[in-house]
């Protein structure tokens, strides 16, 4: 998304054009789901597979930690979802 | 591109590479002297400074800061050391004289201290200076040119726009004859058979695989893949998506192979450099622990310009190759105007086509490799980064310090 999408109806240009029923909040950068994708299916973007779902995402969700992990790297899954910080590091 | 092609003037070395500066290189050779060789360097115009913090040597290290002072910009060198360390300044400026330059070295301990070894460094300094002011200028071109692209504070336009454009100059750098490096395989991570599509030869794909396949064993033995809490803050959710992305600023021409760090490119062309530790028994550090060490690595190829794309916004510099700081998200270009040298952004909203925008990085190299100062140079930033690392190690036996 090259813009902030806000609850509500969304309409989006580019290979995934359409109008799209938006829930939450999803911030410039993101990703949005083009279709419902099923928990443990394939995430294409790029064309290419950037990880796997790990719970099922609605067509118009947000795609992000929460429910998207990568094939390969286990730390980014325990990232704080909006900040991105980490959450596995003991500062006291 | 049917307009002729630029041409400026640059200083041609011994070796028959031409830098866009000429600088004094300042190089301390333990953290012990990093005070004074900052201070020799400080108020000066054109002396920058690198240096390795440690008192125990490590070759790596060695080689990185021999590329560095034998790099096309560097005119002159001045090695500072404390005087027990183990690297050796006096072998440092014999190699840099060796290439043709005048260079210089001295111990901190033997000058007698913090002021006498400023105004020594100094007065050195003042010395090389005149020596190579008198150097012809000769024309030079992109054929020429050596370029390096490293990406950090990536976001989710990084790879839509940034890189794109930084792929779209290095595909007319690559046709200009010019040499095009770019590295960090940690984030080519899930691209594999991406990769070796793209070799241009049956050895580059060799040398692909290889330096793919150590990436991923290398991330997965750290457990730590090359992505930050910003790169996921910013849109971006795994390290297979932001290889995408990372992977975009290669443009389309065919890579010739893979170079190590310290060494140049073997011919014209697109190249990548690896410059992940290689196995060793100390499996010691991070493949990439910041932006700056990267930077470096990409200079050591002898790029005279480095290419630095970032989405969320970054103010560093570089010593030695002037750093271009390129952003494909609007909102980061307009906040932080006095950092960022190039917006892509036009390239999402349709203002610009990627053409449209490679044309305008080329231009915008050209002027900065003919004189102009890009925006960290204006703002004094000259962040550096040298660190410990293992490559191309002997044996086991020559233990940490190989």
């Amino acid at each position: 998304m090259i813009g902030d999408a806000s609850p509500g109806v969304v309409e989006l240009a580019g290979a995934g054009r359409g109008e799209f029923t938006v829930a939450e909040k999803i911030s410039h950068g993101h990703k949005l789901a083009v279709r419902d994708i099923a928990a443990n299916e394939a995430v294409i973007k790029f064309g290419v597979r950037i990880g796997h779902a790990t719970q099922a995402i609605p067509r118009g969700g947000w795609v992000h930690l929460h429910n998207l992990a990568s094939d390969l790297d286990e730390r980014s899954g325990t990232l704080d979802l909006h900040s991105g910080a980490p959450t596995d590091t003991v500062y006291e | 591109m049917n307009k002729p092609l630029p041409t400026w003037s640059g200083y041609l070395r011994a070796d028959g590479r031409k830098g866009i500066r000429n600088i004094v290189l300042v190089i301390y050779t333990v953290e012990c002297a990093q005070f004074v060789a900052h201070a020799i360097a400080q108020g000066e115009n054109d002396v920058h400074v690198i240096g390795f913090p440690g008192c125990y040597d490590n070759q790596y290290a060695v080689r990185l800061m021999l590329a560095l002072a034998r790099h096309p910009n560097v005119g002159a060198v001045l090695s500072v050391g404390l005087g027990c360390e183990y690297t050796q300044p006096g072998k440092i400026a014999d190699v840099v004289r060796k290439s043709g330059r005048p260079a210089e070295s001295f111990f901190i301990q033997d000058a007698g201290g913090t002021s006498k070894s400023i105004a020594r460094g100094k007065e050195i300094v003042a010395q090389l200076r005149k020596e190579i002011s008198k150097m012809k200028r000769v024309p030079m071109s992109l054929a020429d040119l050596t370029v390096g692209c490293e990406c950090g504070g990536s976001d989710g336009t990084s790879g839509l726009a940034g890189n794109p454009v930084v792929g779209a100059f290095f595909d007319r750098l690559v046709d200009a004859g010019g040499r095009a490096v770019f590295e960090e395989t940690v984030e080519m991570i899930g691209l594999r058979n991406i990769l070796e599509m793209r070799a241009a030869n049956e050895m580059a794909r060799k040398e692909l695989t290889a330096a793919y396949d150590k990436a991923e064993s290398y991330c997965k033995a750290v457990r730590q893949f090359s992505a930050s809490p910003g790169n996921f803050a910013g849109g971006l959710t795994t390290i297979e998506e932001k290889s995408m992305g990372a992977f975009a600023k290669s443009g389309t021409r065919p890579i010739q192979g893979v170079i190590k760090v310290a060494e140049a490119p073997r011919g014209p062309g697109l190249w990548i450099m690896d410059s992940v530790p290689d196995a060793h028994f100390m499996q010691f550090g991070y493949t990439n622990p910041n932006d700056s060490e990267g930077i470096m690595d990409l200079i050591s190829s002898g790029a005279q310009i480095v290419l630095f794309v970032t989405g969320r916004g970054s103010v560093i510099g570089s010593p030695i190759a002037p750093l271009i700081k390129i952003t494909g998200n609007t909102q980061t270009y307009q906040r932080m105007i006095e950092d960022m040298d190039f917006n892509a952004g036009g390239v999402l909203t349709g203002e610009q086509t990627l053409a449209e925008a490679g044309d305008e990085l080329l231009n915008l190299v050209t002027r900065i490799a003919s004189g102009e100062a890009a925006k960290p140079e204006l703002l004094g930033h000259r962040e550096y980064f040298v660190m410990y690392k293992h490559q191309d190690t002997p044996s086991l036996s020559a233990g940490c310090r190989a």
